[in-house]
C-alpha cells in the first residue's frame, strides 16, 4: 500500500504555509476559473490577509458525513430546497446579516443560510429551431408530443429537484397527471444540468429544463440572441444558492469577515456575469444591462423549506410513477 | 505465492472494509424501497442483454481479425479497443452524433422514407453497453484465438479440415473457454453501470442500481441504503461469478512455438463475409469517435492553459495507476496460475463488482482522520482506479499466465529457473501481450474517470473534471474540445502500453 501512495502522495501540492486560511466548501463549477470563484478570492484576499482556499465537491454529503470534525470554516453554494437537512445537522451558525432589504423576488428571514444569487427555473429553447414555444405552462402540457424536452433527475440534480416543486405548486394535487403530459414529450432525463444543456445545443431537444437567466450568458458571451426562456404566467420556482458558516470553525472572524462581504455591492457585482444568476441584494440598475433586458416573470413560485422537506418524497413517488413507465 | 495472497487480501479488506465503513457510518443497513427493487430488477436485464449481445456480436469480429491479414490490421485492433477506454460521457457525446435525433442514422433514415430509430430509453441503455463492451469482448475473444497454437491451424490444414471441422475441433473448445468469462466481464461491468444509464435510459424506467447508490448518497443522504445497494451488487456479481465457474472449461492445447504464422484464412464467400463483419463493426465503433473529433478538434489549440495542466495532472496519475494494476495483476494471475486457490482469483475479479461510489465514500470515511480530502483526492483516485482496473487485466493474463504455467511450468523448475530470472527470461516475455494490455485499460480507465475525483475534488482537477466545469460554465464548444483532448490522450496511453506489449506482433 504505501510504496503505491507514495509515488501519487507527490502529486499533492503542499499546504500553504500562511496560518490564516480559510477553507470554503463550494460546488465544483464555482471554483474553476470560468465561476465566480477566482473572482472572489481575489476581492477577498486583497483585505483579509488570509489565504481563501477553495475546497470543491458535493457540499452537503460530505459536511453531513464530516460533521464537527470538518475542516471547512464556510460553505458556499448549497441550495434552497435542502436547507432543512443542513439546518437540522446543526453544523451552521447564524450569519448576522440585515437581509431586510434584499434584491430578491421573496422574503428573506433565515438567519442560518445567506442567499448570495438566485434565479428561476424556466424551459429554454432556441428561436430558430422553435417557432411557437409553449405560452404557458398549459400550453406545454398540451403541446404535441414531438416537442421534446429534457430534464435532469430530482434525485441527482437541485435544478430537477426544483422542477418537481414546480409542477407541485402549479398543479398540486393534479400534479401526477401534469406529469403523464409532460412525460411523452420528455427525450430523456440527465443526471445533471450541464448533461442536459449539453442536448439542447446540440440540438437533440427543443427545450430543456433551466433558469430565466441562461439567454443571458448567449447574449453575452456569444453574442447570441435566438436563446430565449420561455416565460409562463403560472409562475416560476425560485431557486438561490446559499452561503452559511461552519458552527465549529477554527476562523470564526475570517468566517463572519466573508459572510459580512457577501452582500456588499464589490461582492455582488461579480455574481451575474460569471454565476450567470441575479445577485441577491444589488439595485437592478447597476445589473449588467444584459441581465437587466432579460424578460422576467410576473410571478415566482417558492416553498418554504418545511414544506419543500415534506413534499419531497411524495412529489418524488408522483413523477417516478410517471417516468417508470 | 505469499505475495498473491497478500495483494488478494489487500482487496477483499480494500472492498469489503468501505462497504462495513460505509455501513458502519449509517449505523446499519437500510430497507430497500420498491424502487430499488425495480432498479434491481433493470440491471439484471440489461447487464445480461448487453452481455449477451456484446459476446455474440464480438465472435465473427474475432474470428476475422484472427483469420486475415491486411494493411493496417494491427492498427485497426488498437483502435477497435478505443470505445472500451473512452470517457463515457465523450462516448455518450459520439453515440448521440451518431444515433441521436439529428444523427447520422436518422437523417439517413428519413432521408430513405424509413422511420426513426431512438437512442434514448432502454435500447439506448444497450446500445452504448453495446458500444463500450464489443471491443473488450473482441479483445478476450481473438486472444483466446491467438492463444490457440499456430501450428494446430497448421495440423488442421494438413489434415485437409474445412472451416466447420476447425470450428468444432479448436475454435468451439477455445470459445467454450474463453465465451463465459467474457460474458461474465461484461456482464459485471453492466452491472455496475451508471452514467450510461443516466444519460441515455430516458428516466426512472432505465435506473441501475450503481445510480440508485449515487441517489442515496446525493438526494436522501442514506448511506444505509447505499450501503445495502452495494451490498445487493456484490452480491449479484458474486453470484454470477460463482455461475461462470461452473460452466468454465479449460481448454488444453498444449505447447507451440509461436515463430510460425497460422495458415491463411479460408476464401470464398467467407472472405467477404469476413470483410463486411470487420467493416461494420469498425463502423459502428469508430464512427462516434470520429463525430466527436469533428467537432471538437478546431478549439483544441484554443484550450485555456488550466486545462492543460489538468491534462498533465491526469497524464501522471493514469500511468501511476497502470503501474500499480500491472504489478498486482502479475502477482495475482501467477498465483492464480499455480493454483492459489479459487478465493484468489475472486479477490481480483472483486472491484468489478465494487460500486466506486461506495468504494470512494469507505475511505474517505477510513481515511478522514489520518489525511484531509485533498491530500487524499489524487491518492485515492489513483488506487481506486488501479483496483477498478484490475479484473480486466486478470481476465486477459490468468488464462496465459495458466497457459505458461501448464506449458513451461516443468521445464523451468527442472531448470530451476525462479526468481527474478524466471520472471525475466519466462514470465514477462510470454506474458508482455497481456500485461500491455492490463496496463494500457487501466491508464486509459483513469485517464477518463470522473466518479472518484467528485467526492473528494480538492483544488487540483483532473481533465474529465475540466470537462464538467466548462459545461456547468456553458462552455460547450470548449467542452468538445476538451473531449478530444481527454479521448487522445486516453487512447495514446492506451496505445503506448498496448503497444509495449505487443512489439513482438
Amino acid at each position: 500500500m504505501k510504496t503505491f501512495l507514495i509515488p501519487a502522495l507527490l502529486l499533492a501540492s503542499p499546504a500553504l504555509a500562511q496560518d490564516r486560511v480559510l477553507t470554503i466548501y463550494a460546488s465544483d463549477y464555482i471554483a474553476s476559473e470560468w465561476g465566480p470563484g477566482p473572482k472572489i478570492e481575489e476581492g477577498f484576499e486583497a483585505f483579509c490577509d488570509c489565504d481563501l482556499q477553495f475546497v470543491t465537491g458535493d457540499i452537503l454529503p460530505r459536511i453531513l458525513m464530516e460533521g464537527e470534525g470538518t475542516p471547512a470554516d464556510v460553505v458556499f453554494g448549497l441550495n434552497t430546497d435542502v436547507t432543512a437537512r443542513a439546518r437540522a445537522s446543526g453544523l451552521f451558525a447564524p450569519h448576522r446579516q440585515d437581509t431586510t432589504d434584499m434584491s430578491l423576488p421573496v422574503e428573506w428571514t433565515d438567519d442560518i443560510f445567506l442567499p448570495y444569487n438566485w434565479g428561476e427555473t424556466a424551459f429554454v429553447y432556441d428561436e430558430t429551431r422553435l417557432d411557437n414555444p409553449p405560452a404557458s405552462f398549459a400550453d406545454l402540457l398540451e403541446a404535441p408530443d414531438d416537442l421534446k424536452i429534457v430534464i435532469q433527475d430530482p434525485r441527482s440534480s437541485i435544478s430537477g429537484l426544483a422542477l418537481l416543486l414546480w409542477v407541485k405548486q402549479v398543479y398540486g394535487d393534479d400534479a401526477p397527471e401534469a406529469w403523464a403530459k409532460l412525460a411523452p414529450k420528455v427525450l430523456t432525463v440527465t443526471r445533471g444540468w450541464s448533461e442536459s444543456y449539453g442536448l439542447f445545443t446540440e440540438g437533440e431537444a427543443d427545450m430543456v429544463l433551466s433558469y430565466t437567466t441562461s439567454p443571458a450568458y448567449h447574449i453575452a458571451a456569444e453574442d447570441d440572441p435566438t436563446k430565449k426562456a420561455a416565460i409562463f404566467p403560472e409562475g416560476h420556482y425560485f431557486m438561490a444558492e446559499l452561503a452559511a458558516q461552519v458552527a465549529s470553525t477554527d476562523q470564526p472572524e475570517l468566517a463572519q469577515q466573508f459572510m459580512d462581504w457577501i452582500l456588499t455591492p464589490e461582492f455582488q457585482q461579480t455574481i451575474p456575469l460569471a454565476n450567470w444568476s441575479l445577485p441577491a441584494r444589488l439595485p437592478v440598475e447597476d445589473w449588467p444591462e444584459v441581465m437587466r433586458n432579460l424578460p422576467r416573470p410576473d410571478k415566482t413560485l417558492f416553498y418554504s423549506e418545511d414544506e419543500a422537506e415534506a413534499l419531497r418524497q411524495p412529489a418524488l413517488d408522483e413523477w417516478l410513477r410517471a417516468f417508470a413507465g | 505465492m505469499g505475495a498473491g495472497h497478500a495483494v488478494a487480501a489487500l482487496l477483499t479488506a480494500l472492498i469489503l472494509g468501505t462497504l462495513g465503513a460505509v455501513a458502519w457510518a449509517a449505523g446499519g443497513l437500510s430497507v430497500l424501497t420498491e424502487w430499488d427493487w425495480r432498479a434491481l430488477r433493470f440491471t439484471l436485464w440489461q447487464a445480461a442483454l448487453s452481455a449477451t449481445l456484446s459476446a455474440a456480436l464480438a465472435v465473427p469480429v474475432a474470428r476475422a481479425l484472427a483469420r486475415r491479414r491486411f494493411r493496417g490490421r494491427g492498427l485497426l485492433v488498437t483502435l477497435l479497443g478505443a470505445p472500451f477506454i473512452l470517457p463515457v460521457i465523450v462516448a455518450i457525446m459520439g453515440l448521440i452524433a451518431i444515433f441521436g435525433r439529428n444523427g447520422l442514422v436518422n437523417d439517413s433514415l428519413r432521408g430513405i422514407g424509413l422511420p426513426e430509430m431512438s437512442i434514448y430509453g432502454w435500447q439506448g441503455v444497450i446500445l452504448a453497453h453495446v458500444f463500450f463492451n464489443l471491443p473488450l469482448s473482441v479483445r478476450l475473444i481473438l486472444q483466446g484465438w491467438q492463444a490457440v497454437p499456430a501450428e494446430r491451424f497448421r495440423l488442421a490444414a494438413s489434415l485437409d479440415f474445412g472451416p466447420r471441422d476447425i470450428a468444432r475441433h479448436l475454435e468451439r473448445p477455445m470459445l467454450r473457454n474463453v465465451l463465459p468469462g467474457v460474458w461474465l466481464a461484461v456482464f459485471l461491468v453492466c452491472l455496475t453501470s451508471f452514467t450510461v444509464a443516466l444519460a441515455l435510459g430516458g428516466g426512472p424506467g432505465a435506473t441501475t442500481v450503481e445510480l440508485a447508490i449515487y441517489q442515496a448518497f446525493r438526494f436522501d443522504f442514506d448511506l444505509g441504503r447505499a450501503a445495502t445497494l452495494g451490498l445487493v451488487q456484490i452480491a449479484l456479481s458474486v453470484g454470477a461469478l460463482l455461475l461462470a465457474r461452473r460452466i468454465a472449461v479449460p481448454a488444453g492445447f498444449g505447447t507451440g512455438m509461436d515463430a510460425t504464422g497460422a495458415p491463411p484464412g479460408p476464401g470464398g464467400w467467407r472472405r467477404g463475409a469476413d470483410a463486411l463483419v470487420i467493416a461494420l463493426a469498425a463502423g459502428f465503433l469508430l464512427a462516434p469517435l470520429l463525430s466527436v473529433t469533428a467537432s471538437g478538434l478546431p478549439r483544441v489549440g484554443a484550450l485555456p492553459a488550466d486545462v492543460w495542466s489538468a491534462a498533465l495532472r491526469s497524464i501522471v496519475m493514469a500511468v501511476t495507476s497502470a503501474a500499480l494494476t500491472i504489478t498486482a495483476c502479475l502477482v495475482l494471475a501467477l498465483a492464480v496460475a499455480r493454483g492459489a486457490g479459487r478465493w484468489v482469483e475472486a479477490a481480483g475479479m472483486l472491484p468489478l463488482v465494487a460500486s466506486p461510489l461506495v468504494l470512494g465514500t469507505g475511505l474517505f470515511i477510513l481515511l478522514r482522520d489520518l489525511a484531509t480530502p485533498q491530500q487524499m483526492a489524487l491518492p485515492v483516485t489513483v488506487a481506486i482506479n488501479a483496483a477498478m482496473a484490475l479484473p480486466f487485466g486478470l481476465r486477459a493474463l490468468i488464462p496465459a499466465a495458466q497457459a505458461l504455467q501448464a506449458d513451461y511450468g516443468q521445464l523451468a523448475a527442472s531448470l530451476d529457473l525462479k526468481g527474478l530470472a524466471r520472471l525475466r527470461l519466462l514470465v514477462l516475455p510470454r506474458l508482455a501481450r497481456p500485461l500491455g494490455f492490463a496496463g494500457g485499460l487501466a491508464a486509459a480507465l483513469a485517464m477518463g474517470d470522473l466518479g472518484v475525483i467528485t467526492l473528494f475534488a480538492g483544488d487540483q482537477p483532473t481533465l474529465p473534471l475540466k470537462l464538467y466545469q466548462l459545461m456547468n460554465s456553458y462552455r460547450m464548444e470548449d467542452a468538445a474540445a476538451a473531449s478530444v483532448l481527454l479521448m487522445a490522450l486516453s487512447f495514446a496511453l492506451f496505445w503506448l502500453f498496448d503497444r509495449g506489449g505487443r512489439m513482438d506482433a
